[in-house]
C-alpha cells in the first residue's frame, strides 16, 4: 500500500504503458527533461531516453499531426497538450483529422492515439488557462472522452487508452494533481464506458465528471450527515462511451437527477445526460432534471471571482436540498 | 535537342512515366465528362496541367512508402497504383469506390497502396505526414513519405510548424509544392511575401531551395529521385517547389476566368507536359507505335473502369451507422 498522487500517477501510467509496448511513445512540450509544467512527467526521459520521450517545439498542430501519422501506422503515440485551453489552435487536427479519418477512409486506418491534456480551473489561470473542455470533444463523432477524477482511475483509465484502438482524449484535472489516495495495486485497467459511483443512496442521482464528481462525493457527506439526505454520486469517468445503464439504474432508484459540470452552461454535457433521462426514465421523474454549471462567462481570475464562477461544494448541497425539500 | 548519348532515364522508365502520367489525364477528362453527365456529385478539384509532379513521384516511388495529398488528390491517388474503378467509384459514389463512397472526392485513401488519406483543410496533412516518417525513424524501417500540397498551403501555420519539426528531427519525408500560380481564384503572388512561395521559406527551415519545371516530367523524375533518395538515405527531408498550371479552374464550380487569356494559352500549347513528353519521347527515338498502343491501351483501362463503376451498387444506408469506431459500429453509450 502506498500513498500516490494524482499527478505522480500520470507519470506512473504513462511509464507502464512504455514499459509494456514498445510502440507507445510520448510526445509535447516541455514533457522530457522539464518533466512537464506540471511536474506530471517526471522521470520518463531518464528511463526511455529521447527516441520515446520526445520534447516537442510550441507546435500543437505539429505536434498531433505527427501522433496521428504515427498512430496511422500502427504506434501508440500519447501527445500532451499543455492546457487544454491550447485546444483551440490545433482543432482541425482533432476535430477534422483524427476523429473523422476512419470514417472518412471506410475503416482502413485506425488511429490509436491518446491526447492528454491539464483541464479546468482552480489555479487562477484566467480564462485562457482553466477552461473545462470536454464537452468540446463529446460533440464531435469519432473521438471518445475521458476525465478521471483520482489517482486509481488516472491509472486504470490511461491502460485502457493507450490500448483502445481508437483516439482518446484525457482530460486530467489542474486542481487534481495534488489529490493522493492509498494505492494497493499500480499496474491496473478500467474499461472506458464504466462510471463509477463514489456514494451510495436513494434520495437523489447525482452525475459528476473529474473535480465536480469529487465535489458532490464531499456534498453527499454533508448531505447524510447534516441534511439526513442519501444521494448517489456518479463519477462518469467517460462521457464518451457514456455509461447510460449506470445512470438509468440509479434514476430509477431515486427519481432526482442533478448533474454537476465544471463547463459554461449552455451545450455542457449535462444537457445531452438530461435530454437521455428525460427519454430513457420520464416516468421514473419525480421533478425535472436540473443542472449546476459555471454561469455563462469566460472564467475570471481572481481568488473570490474563480472561486464563485466554478460550482462549489456548498453549492452542490444547496441546490439538492432546493431540489428535495423546496427551500 | 535531347542528349541521348547521356540518357539518365531511359527508355523503359520514360516509358512507364509517359503511362503514368496519361492515365492521370485520360481519368481526370473522365472524370470531368462524368460530371457533365450529373453522374458525380458534390464538388472535384481536377489536376489537369499538373500530370508529371504525381506521375514522377509514382514512379520514384517503392511500395510501402507513405503519400498524402490534397483535395485535388485523384491524380496522386492513381499514380500510387490505386485501380481507377476505385477512384471513379468512389467519386461516383459507389460500392466499388476506394471507401464505398463514404469519403468522395476530396478524400481518397488507400492504405494497401500507400495512399495515406487526401486532405481537404490546408495544411493539416503536411503535419501528419510527419508522423509517417517519425514512425518509419522510430521503427528503423527505410520508408519515405511524400506529402503533395498547392502554393497557396505556404501561407498557413501547419506549412511551417510541419517545416521545422521535420527538420529538427530529420525526418525522411519529402514536401512538394504544386505552385500552379494560383490560390484558388487569387494569384498567388498577391498575397504572397516572397517571389516563390515555398522556395523562399525553405532557408527558415535550413533546407534547400529547389525550384523546378513541374511540367517537365524528365526533371520532375530527377529531382524526385533525388530527393526520396536523401530521405531514405537518412539525410533528413527535402522542400520541392514545382511550377505547374492547372488548366481547368479551381473546382467544379470555377470556370478559371480570372486568369489571362493569353496566359492560359501559352501553359495549354506550349507547356503541356503531356504534349511535351510525347514529342520528347519521338526526339529518343522511342518508337511511335509503342507510345500509341500505350495511348490505346489506358483509353481502353479507362472505358472499361467507366463501366465497372456505372455498373457497381450504389451504397446500402446501413453504411451511415459504421467505422466510426475500430469495433466498426458508431455507438456512444450502452
Amino acid at each position: 500500500m502506498a500513498q500516490l498522487t494524482y499527478r505522480a500517477s500520470v507519470s506512473l501510467a504513462i511509464a507502464q504503458s512504455m514499459r509494456k509496448d514498445q510502440k507507445v511513445f510520448f510526445i509535447g512540450e516541455d514533457v522530457g527533461a522539464a518533466g512537464g509544467v506540471f511536474k506530471a512527467t517526471v522521470g520518463l526521459l531518464e528511463e526511455f531516453g529521447k527516441e520515446r520521450v520526445m520534447d516537442a517545439p510550441i507546435s500543437e498542430q505539429a505536434i498531433l499531426g505527427a501522433a496521428m501519422g504515427a498512430a496511422m501506422t500502427g504506434l501508440r503515440p500519447i501527445a500532451e497538450i499543455m492546457f487544454s485551453d491550447f485546444l483551440a489552435v490545433c482543432w482541425d487536427i482533432v476535430a477534422n483529422q483524427i476523429a473523422k479519418t476512419r470514417y472518412m477512409s471506410d475503416g482502413q486506418i485506425n488511429i490509436p492515439l491518446v491526447i492528454r491534456t491539464a483541464n479546468g480551473g482552480g489555479s487562477k489561470f484566467g480564462a485562457q488557462h482553466s477552461q473545462s473542455l470536454e464537452n468540446w470533444s463529446m460533440m464531435i463523432p469519432g473521438l471518445k472522452v475521458v476525465a478521471p477524477s483520482c489517482p486509481s482511475d488516472v491509472l486504470g483509465l490511461m491502460d485502457s487508452a493507450v490500448k483502445d484502438p481508437d483516439p482518446v482524449i484525457f482530460y486530467e484535472h489542474k486542481s487534481l494533481y495534488a489529490f493522493k489516495e492509498e494505492i494497493e495495486q499500480t499496474d491496473i485497467s478500467i474499461p472506458i464506458g464504466e462510471a463509477n459511483t463514489l456514494h451510495e443512496g436513494k434520495d437523489i442521482t447525482i452525475i459528476g465528471l473529474a473535480l465536480m464528481a469529487q465535489r458532490a462525493k464531499e456534498a453527499a457527506f454533508i448531505l447524510k450527515d447534516k441534511h439526513d439526505i442519501n444521494a448517489k454520486v456518479i463519477d462518469l469517468r467517460s462521457l464518451v462511451p457514456l455509461d447510460l445503464q449506470t445512470i438509468k439504474k440509479s434514476v430509477i432508484e431515486t427519481g432526482h437527477v442533478l448533474t454537476v459540470e465544471e463547463n459554461p452552461r449552455l451545450c455542457g454535457w449535462g444537457a445531452e445526460i438530461s435530454s437521455l433521462i428525460s427519454e430513457h426514465c420520464f416516468k421514473n421523474l419525480k421533478g425535472p432534471v436540473t443542472r449546476v454549471t459555471t454561469p455563462h462567462v469566460p472564467l475570471p481570475s481572481a481568488d473570490i471571482l474563480e472561486d464563485n464562477t466554478i460550482p462549489s461544494v456548498e453549492l452542490i448541497v444547496n441546490e439538492v436540498i432546493k431540489k428535495l425539500k423546496g427551500e | 535537342m535531347v542528349d541521348k548519348l547521356n540518357d539518365d532515364i531511359g527508355e523503359e522508365k520514360r516509358l512507364q512515366l509517359w503511362e503514368m502520367m496519361l492515365k492521370l489525364r485520360l481519368v481526370e477528362k473522365k472524370a470531368y465528362d462524368l460530371f457533365l453527365q450529373n453522374l458525380i456529385k458534390g464538388t472535384s478539384h481536377l489536376a489537369l496541367g499538373q500530370e508529371a509532379i504525381a506521375g514522377a513521384f509514382g514512379v520514384a516511388l517503392k511500395q510501402g512508402d507513405y503519400t498524402f495529398c490534397t483535395y485535388r488528390g485523384h491524380a496522386h491517388t492513381l499514380a500510387r497504383g490505386s485501380s481507377i474503378e476505385g477512384v471513379l467509384g468512389e467519386l461516383m459514389g459507389r460500392q466499388c469506390g476506394l471507401m464505398k463512397g463514404k469519403g468522395g472526392s476530396m478524400h481518397l485513401t488507400d492504405v494497401d497502396n500507400g495512399v495515406m488519406g487526401s486532405y481537404a483543410i490546408i495544411g493539416a496533412h503536411l503535419t501528419i505526414a510527419n508522423g509517417t516518417a517519425l514512425a518509419s525513424k522510430y521503427n528503423k524501417t527505410n520508408e519515405v513519405s511524400v506529402c503533395f500540397f498547392g502554393d497557396g498551403t505556404t501561407n498557413i501555420g501547419a506549412f511551417h510548424e510541419a517545416l521545422n519539426m521535420a527538420k529538427i528531427w530529420n525526418l525522411p519525408i519529402v514536401f512538394v509544392c504544386e505552385n500552379n500560380l494560383y490560390m484558388e481564384y487569387t494569384p498567388i503572388h498577391e498575397v504572397t511575401a516572397v517571389e516563390h512561395p515555398a522556395a523562399d521559406r525553405a532557408g527558415a527551415y535550413d533546407l534547400d531551395k529547389i525550384i523546378v519545371d513541374g511540367n517537365d516530367a524528365d526533371e520532375m523524375l530527377r529531382t524526385a529521385e533525388k530527393a526520396i533518395s536523401k530521405a531514405r538515405e537518412g539525410k533528413g527531408p527535402s522542400l520541392i517547389e514545382a511550377k505547374t498550371y492547372r488548366h481547368s479552374g479551381h473546382s467544379r464550380a470555377d470556370p478559371g476566368k480570372y486568369r489571362p487569356d493569353e496566359e492560359v494559352k501559352d501553359w495549354m500549347e506550349n507547356k503541356d507536359p503531356i504534349k511535351n513528353y510525347r514529342a520528347k519521347l519521338l526526339d529518343f527515338n522511342i518508337n511511335e507505335k509503342i507510345i500509341s498502343e500505350i495511348e490505346e491501351k489506358i483509353k481502353d483501362q479507362v472505358e472499361k473502369a467507366t463501366e465497372i463503376s456505372m455498373a457497381s451498387p450504389i451504397p446500402e444506408i446501413k453504411e451511415i451507422y459504421t467505422d466510426v469506431w475500430a469495433n466498426g459500429g458508431s455507438e456512444w453509450h450502452n
